[in-house]
C-alpha cells in the first residue's frame, strides 16, 4: 500500500506546548497530521520526506483555537467598520478607528459613495469613548437623508438608525414611551434602538438581517480569512441556530480544500424546548466532519455587565442598577443539563454576572447527582465576576472556564467606575484564580465584540490593563506560558479536542500557528505586538 | 380607521398553566377568531386536536383561530398577526417564563394597532411560596406577580385551605381568582362582548356567560343617562369589588361615547369606536360571593 507523502517543515523555532518536547526545529507531517516533531534527523527516520523551508524563518506554534467567536465577525465586513480603535479586515487592510462621531460619519459617508444604492451600514460603533454625546438620527442623516442608514453598536445590542430607517420601521411618531427608545426634545425617537427587540424591526430596512445567521457564505469566507490573520485554525461560532440551510452551507464550504479554519458551532437552547435541543445536537454530531464539529449546545443563562443585564449578586451594581435579567429559566437549564448528561451532549453555558455563575453551578451539581457522567467537560463562558470560591466549585463539579479577558482592556475603566466598582472590576476574568483552583482555562475575544486576535487576548489576561492604561488586578494576572497555553491547549479541553489539537505531538493535527516572532521571548506587555506570518492547517499552508 | 385590536397579556412562571390556560380559552372561543402568540412551539404546547394545519411560522386551530411563535421578534409578529387577514378579534399573548409582563406590556404599548386589555398572571400555587422566596428567582416571580391586573392562582386543589389563605396574604393587590386546571370562563379573560361590527353572532349583545360553577357571576345592564367613567371605573376596581372583567359603553358628563375596559384592578378608558352603536351598556363578570350582581350606575 502506498504511503501518503512526508513533507517536514523547518522552523526557527517550533513551541510544542508539549512539556516533554518542549521546543524543536523541524515537523514531520503526512495526511494532515503531525508524523512527529524534533530534530531533522530524528524525522528522516519515518522515511522519504519532501523538506519545506518557507517557514524557515518563522516560530510555529499550535494552532491557536478561539473557543468563543461567532461567524458574524466575518459577515460584518459586508459593512463599513465604525469602531474606535484600528482594526485590520478579512483581506489585511488596515482600518483606522473613527475616534469620533464626526469620524463615524465620514465613514459611512465613504461607504455610501463606495456604494451607491441601498441602506449604508456599519458596526462596531462604542459611544462609550465619546463621553455622553450618544448618536441621533439627525446624525446619520447628514450621511443620507434618502437611504436607510443603520449603525450596529460593538456591543451588537443597540443599533441606531437615520430618519428613513426610523420611519421604514414604523417608529416615527410621537406617543412611544418605551425604555428602548430614546426620545428626543421633539417627543420622537432619537432613532437609537435598544436592545433586540426594538432593533429587529429596523434590520431588515438596513440589510443587516443576513448578519445575525451563521449561514452566511460571504460571512464564512471572511470569517477564515480573518482567521488565518490571527493564527487561528480552530474557532467556533457560538450561538448558531443551524438550522438545514445553514448548515448545508457550512458543510459545503468547510470542506472546501481551501478553507482554513476548523469550525465549532454551538446550537442555542433557544426557541426549542431541553428535549429538542439535545435530541438536535444528537443528530448534528453524526454529520460532523474533520472541518466542522457539531452536537455541542450553548445556553445563555443571564445578559451582560455593561448592559446591565447580567445577574449580579448581593450588592448588585455599583450605580446602583436594578439587578439584570434571566434569559433561560433555571428549569430549562437544568432540564438540558440532565438530558445533555445523559446523551453525552457537552453545553457550554453563557453567565456573565457572579449570580448566574452560581445558578449553573447549583444547577450542574444537582444534576450530576441525578445523572452522573465523568469527563462531561462542560464550560462556563465568561463568568467575567467569578470568584476564588466558585472556580472551586467548578473544579469540583468538573467543569471548565472559558473567561472574557479583552473585556478587560476594552471595558475594564468602564466597570471600574460604573458597572461593578473598582474592587470587583480587579478581580474580573480572574485567570489566576481558575488556575489556582485547577480548572481547565480558555481566554476570548467573543469576535466581532472584539477583535478575533488571541495573542491580543492572551496580552489581556497576563497584563490586565485597560484601554486608559489603568491595571485592573495584577494579582489576577497569569503568565505568558499559562496564557499561551489557555489559546491552545486549554481552549482544545473546552471543546474535548485536546486529544486532537492545541500541541504539536506526534498524532494530532498538523494545526500550526506561524508567527514572524517568538511570543516566548518578547516582553510580556509587548505580546500583542508579535507578528502573524499566517498558518498551517491540515498540513496546509495558509500565508496571511 | 380600523380600531386597535384588543389584546391580553398571559404571564406567569413556568409551570404555572398558561398554556393550560390558553389551550382552556381556545375551546371556549366559540366564533371568535383568536391570535394566539407563544414564545416558542416547546413540550407542552397547543392541544394536538386543536390544531388543523401549519403554514409557515403559523399553527392553523380549530374555528379560524391562530397560534404563531415570536421568539426574539415580538414586535415584527405582533405586526405579522395583525394584518393577518381575516382579521383576529383578540390577541393572547403568552409570554415566556422568565419575562417581566410589564417589558412586555410596554413593548405591546409601540404599537397602535393593538390595545392592551390588561394582564393575567397565572401563580403556581404549590410551588408558589417557595418561588417567591427563591434566590435566584424570586425577584423575577414577585415582578411577574406586581404586574398583574388579574392572577389566577392555579392549581389550588394541590394546596390546603390554611395554606392557601397565607398564599393570598403573600399576593400583591391585585384581583385573584383561584383555579384547577386554569379552568376560567373566556369572558373573565376577553371581557363580555358588548357589540362591535366585528364582533361573531356568537359573540355579538350583551351575552351572559353560563358560570355552570357557580364560581362566577355576570351582568348585562343598561345605563341609563350620562355616567362619570371614571367614577364607574374606580368602583369597578376597588378593593373587595370582586369584579374580574366588564366592559362598558357609556356617555360621560360631557355627552361623549366611551369605552370602558377593565381587567381585575385594571381600567382603561378610551373613545368610543365608530362602529360601537346602540344603547349605554356594561357587562361585568366577577367572583360569587364578593360581587352579588347588583346592578351599576
Amino acid at each position: 500500500m502506498d504511503t501518503a507523502p512526508t513533507t517536514i517543515f523547518a522552523a526557527r523555532r517550533i513551541i510544542t506546548m508539549n512539556p516533554a518536547r518542549p521546543t524543536a526545529t523541524h515537523v514531520a507531517v503526512r495526511d494532515g497530521r503531525i508524523l512527529g516533531v524534533g530534530p531533522l534527523a530524528e524525522l528522516a527516520g519515518w522515511g522519504p520526506h519532501t523538506l519545506d523551508e518557507r517557514l524557515a524563518d518563522q516560530v510555529l506554534m499550535p494552532g491557536l483555537v478561539e473557543g468563543h467567536s461567532h461567524l458574524m465577525a466575518g459577515t460584518l465586513w459586508r459593512h463599513a467598520y465604525c469602531g474606535c480603535f484600528d482594526v485590520t479586515d478579512p483581506d489585511g487592510r488596515r482600518v483606522a478607528g473613527s475616534p469620533s462621531i464626526d469620524a463615524v460619519l465620514a465613514s459611512l459617508s465613504d461607504a455610501a459613495t463606495a456604494r451607491p444604492e441601498g441602506p449604508i451600514v456599519g458596526w462596531g460603533f462604542d459611544p462609550i469613548y465619546f463621553g455622553n454625546r450618544r448618536c441621533t438620527r439627525e446624525d446619520l442623516d447628514r450621511v443620507s437623508r434618502t437611504r436607510p442608514v443603520g449603525l450596529l453598536h460593538a456591543s451588537g445590542h443597540i443599533l441606531n438608525v437615520n430618519t428613513v430607517a426610523l420611519q421604514a420601521a414604523g417608529f416615527l411618531r410621537a406617543g412611544i414611551a418605551h425604555p428602548a427608545f430614546p426620545l428626543g426634545a421633539d417627543g420622537l425617537p432619537t432613532g437609537e434602538l435598544k436592545g433586540p427587540e426594538a432593533m429587529l424591526p429596523a434590520l431588515d430596512h438596513v440589510g443587516l438581517n443576513r448578519s445575525f445567521l451563521s449561514g452566511d457564505e460571504f460571512g464564512i469566507r471572511a470569517f477564515g480569512r480573518l482567521a488565518v490573520r490571527a493564527g487561528v485554525t480552530t474557532a467556533t461560532d457560538l450561538a448558531a441556530t443551524l438550522l438545514d440551510p445553514e448548515l448545508d452551507t457550512l458543510l459545503r464550504l468547510t470542506g472546501e480544500a481551501g478553507y482554513p479554519v476548523r469550525l465549532v458551532p454551538l446550537l442555542r437552547l433557544i426557541g426549542i424546548s431541553p428535549a429538542q435541543a439535545v435530541e438536535r445536537a444528537v443528530a448534528l454530531r453524526a454529520r460532523s466532519t474533520e472541518q466542522l464539529r457539531l452536537g455541542r449546545i450553548k445556553v445563555v443563562a443571564d445578559g451582560s455587565i455593561q448592559g446591565f443585564s447580567a445577574r449580579l449578586r448581593w450588592p448588585g451594581y455599583y450605580n446602583g442598577a436594578p439587578n439584570g435579567l434571566w434569559y433561560t429559566a433555571p428549569e430549562a437549564m437544568r432540564d438540558c443539563y440532565e438530558r445533555a448528561l445523559a446523551a453525552g451532549i457537552q453545553v457550554h453555558t453563557h453567565t456573565n454576572g457572579d449570580e448566574a455563575t452560581a445558578l449553573a453551578l447549583d444547577l450542574l451539581q444537582a444534576a450530576l447527582a441525578k445523572q452522573p457522567r465523568a469527563d462531561h467537560r462542560f464550560t462556563l463562558q465568561h463568568a467575567q465576576l467569578a470568584d476564588a470560591a466558585q472556580f472551586r466549585r467548578m473544579r469540583a463539579l468538573g467543569l471548565s472556564v472559558n473567561l472574557f479577558a479583552n473585556h478587560l482592556y476594552y471595558w475594564g475603566d468602564q466597570h471600574a467606575a460604573i458597572t461593578v466598582g473598582p474592587e470587583r472590576a480587579a478581580r474580573m476574568n480572574a485567570g489566576r484564580s481558575a488556575l489556582d483552583a485547577g480548572v481547565p482555562l480558555a481566554i476570548h475575544s467573543d469576535a466581532p465584540i472584539t477583535p478575533l486576535a488571541p495573542l491580543f487576548t492572551a496580552w489581556c489576561a497576563v497584563n490586565r490593563v485597560s484601554a486608559s492604561g489603568q491595571v485592573l488586578g495584577e494579582a489576577e494576572r497569569i503568565t505568558v506560558p499559562e496564557a499561551l497555553h489557555a489559546i491552545t491547549l486549554g481552549a482544545a479541553a473546552t471543546l474535548q479536542l485536546d486529544g486532537e489539537i492545541g500541541s504539536i505531538e506526534c498524532g494530532k493535527r498538523a494545526d500550526f500557528c506561524v508567527l514572524a516572532d517568538d511570543p516566548t521571548a518578547v516582553p510580556p506587555a509587548a505580546l500583542k505586538d508579535v507578528r502573524v506570518w499566517g498558518t498551517v492547517q491540515g498540513g496546509r499552508v495558509f500565508q496571511a | 380607521m380600523t380600531p386597535p385590536l384588543p389584546c391580553v397579556l398571559i404571564g406567569g412562571w413556568l409551570g404555572a398553566g398558561k398554556t393550560t390556560l390558553v389551550n382552556q380559552l381556545l375551546r371556549q372561543a366559540d366564533g371568535r377568531r383568536l391570535a394566539v402568540l407563544v414564545n416558542d412551539f416547546g413540550d407542552q404546547g397547543i392541544d394536538a386536536d386543536l390544531i388543523t394545519g401549519a403554514s409557515g411560522e403559523v399553527l392553523e386551530l380549530a374555528g379560524g383561530c391562530v397560534c404563531c411563535s415570536y421568539g426574539a421578534d415580538l414586535i415584527g409578529t405582533l405586526r405579522r398577526v395583525t394584518a393577518r387577514d381575516p382579521r383576529p378579534d383578540a390577541l393572547l399573548l403568552e409570554t415566556s417564563g422568565v419575562a417581566d409582563p410589564a417589558a412586555v406590556a410596554r413593548s405591546i404599548g409601540l404599537l397602535p394597532e393593538i390595545a392592551l386589555d390588561g394582564t393575567v398572571v397565572l401563580a403556581d400555587a404549590p410551588r408558589l411560596a417557595a418561588l417567591q422566596a427563591d434566590p435566584y428567582v424570586g425577584d423575577t416571580v414577585r415582578a411577574q406577580l406586581a404586574a398583574a391586573d388579574l392572577l389566577v392562582l392555579n392549581k389550588v386543589d394541590n394546596v390546603e385551605p390554611a395554606v392557601r389563605a397565607a398564599l393570598h396574604r403573600t399576593l400583591p393587590p391585585a384581583r385573584t381568582v383561584e383555579t384547577v386546571q386554569a379552568a376560567l370562563p373566556i369572558e373573565c379573560v376577553l371581557g363580555l362582548a358588548i357589540s362591535s361590527a366585528g364582533d361573531k353572532p356568537a359573540a355579538r349583545g350583551l351575552r351572559v356567560p353560563t358560570a355552570a360553577d357557580g364560581r362566577f357571576v355576570s351582568r348585562s345592564q343598561r345605563l341609563d343617562g350620562p355616567q362619570d367613567p371614571a367614577l364607574l371605573a374606580q368602583r369597578l376596581t376597588a378593593a373587595g369589588s370582586g369584579v374580574l372583567r366588564a366592559k362598558g359603553l357609556l356617555t360621560d358628563l360631557e355627552g361623549r361615547r366611551v369605552l370602558l375596559q377593565v381587567v381585575g384592578t385594571h381600567a382603561q378608558l378610551a373613545p368610543a369606536p365608530a362602529d360601537a352603536t346602540g344603547p349605554d351598556r356594561l357587562a361585568v363578570i366577577g367572583l360569587a360571593g364578593l360581587y352579588d350582581g347588583a346592578p351599576w350606575s
